[in-house]
């Protein structure tokens, strides 16, 4: 088994987050993994990524060659557009279709998003309405992740363990309200 | 052991609390921060060893030696334009010699995800003269530092592992071995550590003759290995920290692999690469960072019937980050299909202040002051505030290294600038900004320095700073600005016209003035707001 992802956003949505839920999942399940992620400047309001290598065999580069990604994983379609060199041509995306504007030059998002549509194999997930949903629009880096789960090689169950892991200390509603996050990505995206 | 999860960063700090280390100083910088920040989480607030922040790496690295001095186990971390601070006590350790082992971890960032430059800390070891280490992977990172601290004690040497981003930010698992006992307290000797020159010829000498040694502990160490391919006499690899890891990750099908021979210690195993050599025809030397491996390889004559390559023969990139793509065109085989988009226009997304960010406010009250003077210059220095450089700000001229705003300023105004501004975060102004200002107080040169004090160290996560509110304002008093040109502003919008006309009659003042900008980061009051809640 061999999964790389392409985890995408803008600093401040949550990659970090939704890497903490995988790689610790990984972990319990006995896989190898790697998490090269963005720290410093690069995280003020800007374009984050992280590379996520999970695999039964051993793991040589921290970063995934372009081309080679299974996955792009990303809470902002802009973003996903970015990476996209990186995916491998039978590899899926699953992308947020809620465009994060911070910048003045922000392309019309109807051509982004007709650009992610010509692209094979592709989840376009309406994060911010899902999120609000469940609670909060902070919670669109767990619908995604949830959204992203049927296409993960790793359990559900697992993956939901470690949502409540990682709001643990933020008290129990924070916990729910993400869990519900979660089902409602993978609700969508079925 | 429990197996961990850890940062390439952290996988060094705790390495080195299982070689029984005593006390660790740092100051922040990306991307060696996390080495401090893990050291003062697992220190238990210093009741198990010391691990503390520093005014700046010449005082932390300082700090660590007087650890080793007294016959303790020290760490001292920084970026790697950081060890520039620090160049002084880190090229007189190599002569006093280490007595307590003492470890280096330098992070340099190839690539300048971070930075200002992509130095490459291997040439300062070798200016040195001590040992390098370079992990290529977590457990290398946890196992080496283990043995950095072993061999700085048995050499008398300090020891450096040179981080890189990639590695210092990546997380992995990690496998710890049971921790070692820290040492007993044991002074160092007047002869080793009193460099007056009749102490230092000798000591210097020592360390030239040790030489030998350590290209000896480099040629047998563990962590390099040499894989002669028997089939193949063509090409050879030399590969150097996590370079290696693209080489491998190029060769998925293990039989196909060419001779490899992988570095990550430094002096150069010589007799493991005559070996290589002597194997093969062309070598591909693969390193990230400046390419030190193959100028040492080629000298100035080159190896007469060897073809050599690398970096300065082209086959790789020159300047910036290698990846398993640009090393994959080094080794002369097809890129891997990928996606592609056609004519569509992809808008970069800059790193920018913060919603609310204190420095906004305080950049558009200087835009409005400054625009009453046909000409001015505002040199800046390092810190979020150097992002006033972007859009829609476009506030600073210069950004050049820890402290050089306010000498600059000053230089600056002496050339005839004016209005010369300096604009310095408050820790950046504690690292390097206090004795320009006595510089700049004692001759009262005509220029303003504004001081952004948020009240932390904002960039590279929120560590502590060691001056802001009014221990700062003491302090500038205390270096001899008068006391009626030390104005303090508070950058909200609210009080944009009064800030305004505070800084214009600074400007207009034919001396030395210093605007203290005070208001808290909005990050780290985000943080404190929600370590209260949980």
């Amino acid at each position: 088994m061999k999964q790389d992802i392409i985890l995408a956003g803008v600093g401040g949505q949550g990659i970090l987050s939704i890497a903490f839920v995988i790689d610790n999942a990984a972990l319990k399940e006995g896989y190898n993994f790697k998490q090269a992620e963005v720290h410093g400047m690069a995280q003020r309001g800007g374009a984050v990524q992280s590379h996520l290598r999970i695999s039964s065999d051993p793991i040589y580069s921290d970063l995934i060659p372009k081309g080679g990604a299974d996955m792009i994983l990303s809470v902002e379609p802009l973003e996903c557009l970015r990476y996209l060199d990186y995916l491998s041509v039978k590899g899926i995306i699953v992308t947020s279709q809620s465009p994060f504007v911070n910048i003045p030059n922000y392309p019309d998002i109807e051509k982004v998003l007709s650009e992610i549509r010509a692209q094979e194999k592709r989840v376009l997930v309406d994060s911010e309405k899902l999120a609000k949903e469940a609670g909060s629009p902070r919670a669109q880096n767990m619908v995604m992740l949830g959204a992203a789960s049927p296409h993960l090689a790793l359990k559900d169950e697992n993956l939901k363990e470690l949502i409540r892991v990682l709001f643990e200390p933020r008290g129990e509603k924070l916990i729910e309200m993400n869990l519900k996050a979660f089902e409602l990505g993978r609700n969508a995206a079925m | 052991m429990k197996q961990e999860v850890l940062l390439g960063d952290e996988a060094v700090a705790l390495g080195a609390i299982h070689a029984g280390l005593s006390g660790g100083y740092s100051y922040p910088g990306t991307p060696a921060s996390e080495i401090m920040e893990y050291l003062i989480r697992a220190s238990d607030g210093g009741k198990r060893f010391v691990a503390s922040w520093s005014v700046n790496e010449k005082v932390a690295y300082e700090e660590a030696l007087g650890v080793s001095y007294a016959g303790k186990r020290a760490l001292v971390s920084m970026k790697h334009v950081g060890l520039n601070v620090a160049a002084d006590p880190f090229m007189n350790s190599a002569i006093t010699g280490a007595n307590g082992g003492l470890v280096v971890v330098v992070a340099d960032d190839p690539g300048m995800h971070s930075s200002q430059n992509e130095q490459d800390s291997r040439y300062f070891a070798q200016f040195a003269q001590i040992f390098c280490f370079e992990p290529c992977n977590h457990q290398e990172a946890y196992d080496m530092t283990r043995k950095a601290f072993d061999l700085s004690e048995n050499l008398g040497i300090p020891v450096l592992i040179r981080m890189v981003t990639r590695l210092s930010h990546s997380r992995s698992r990690v496998e710890p071995r049971p921790p070692r006992e820290q040492n007993p307290i044991k002074y160092g000797e007047g002869k080793d550590w009193i460099l007056l020159p009749v102490n230092a010829r000798r000591q210097f000498r020592l360390l030239v003759e040790k030489q030998g040694q350590l290209i000896k502990a480099s040629n047998e160490s563990e962590f390099n290995s040499l894989l002669i391919n028997t089939d193949h006499t063509e090409l050879g690899i030399i590969a150097s920290g996590i370079a290696h890891n693209y080489v491998l990750e190029n060769y998925t099908d293990e039989t196909q692999r060419p001779s490899i021979l992988k570095i990550t210690t430094y002096p150069l195993p010589e007799s493991l690469i005559k070996d290589l050599v002597k194997h093969v025809d062309t070598v591909l030397v693969v390193e990230e960072g400046y390419p030190f491996i193959e100028k040492n390889l080629m000298g100035i004559f080159g190896i007469v019937g060897k073809d050599i390559r690398g970096k300065l023969s082209g086959h790789l990139p020159s300047t910036g980050e290698l990846s398993p793509e640009t090393v994959r065109q080094g080794l002369e085989m097809e890129p891997l299909p990928k996606r592609q988009i056609k004519d569509f226009p992809m808008a970069a997304r800059p790193p920018q202040l913060c919603q609310g960010c204190s420095h906004a406010d305080t950049y558009r009250a200087l835009n409005e002051a400054l625009g009453s003077y046909p000409q001015s210059n505002v040199f800046s220095d390092i810190g979020c505030y150097t992002l006033g450089a972007l859009p829609p700000y476009n506030a600073i001229q210069s950004c050049v290294c820890m402290g050089a705003s306010v000498s600059m300023a000053k230089g600056g105004a002496e050339a005839g600038v004016y209005p010369s501004v300096a604009v310095i975060g408050d820790s950046t102004f504690a690292h390097s900004g206090l004795t320009p200002l006595l510089d700049a107080a004692a001759k009262d040169t005509n220029m303003t320095v504004l001081i952004l004090d948020n009240a932390t160290v904002a960039m590279t996560g929120g560590q502590p700073t060691f001056l802001s509110g009014e221990k700062l304002e003491r302090v500038i008093e205390g270096l001899g600005v008068e006391k009626k040109h030390i104005r303090t502003i508070i950058p909200l919008p609210k009080n944009h016209e009064t800030n305004v006309q505070i800084m214009k009659e600074e400007l207009d003042h034919k001396g030395l003035s210093v605007i203290i900008a005070s208001r808290e980061c909005v990050q780290q009051a985000r943080r404190k707001k929600r370590s209260e809640a949980e």
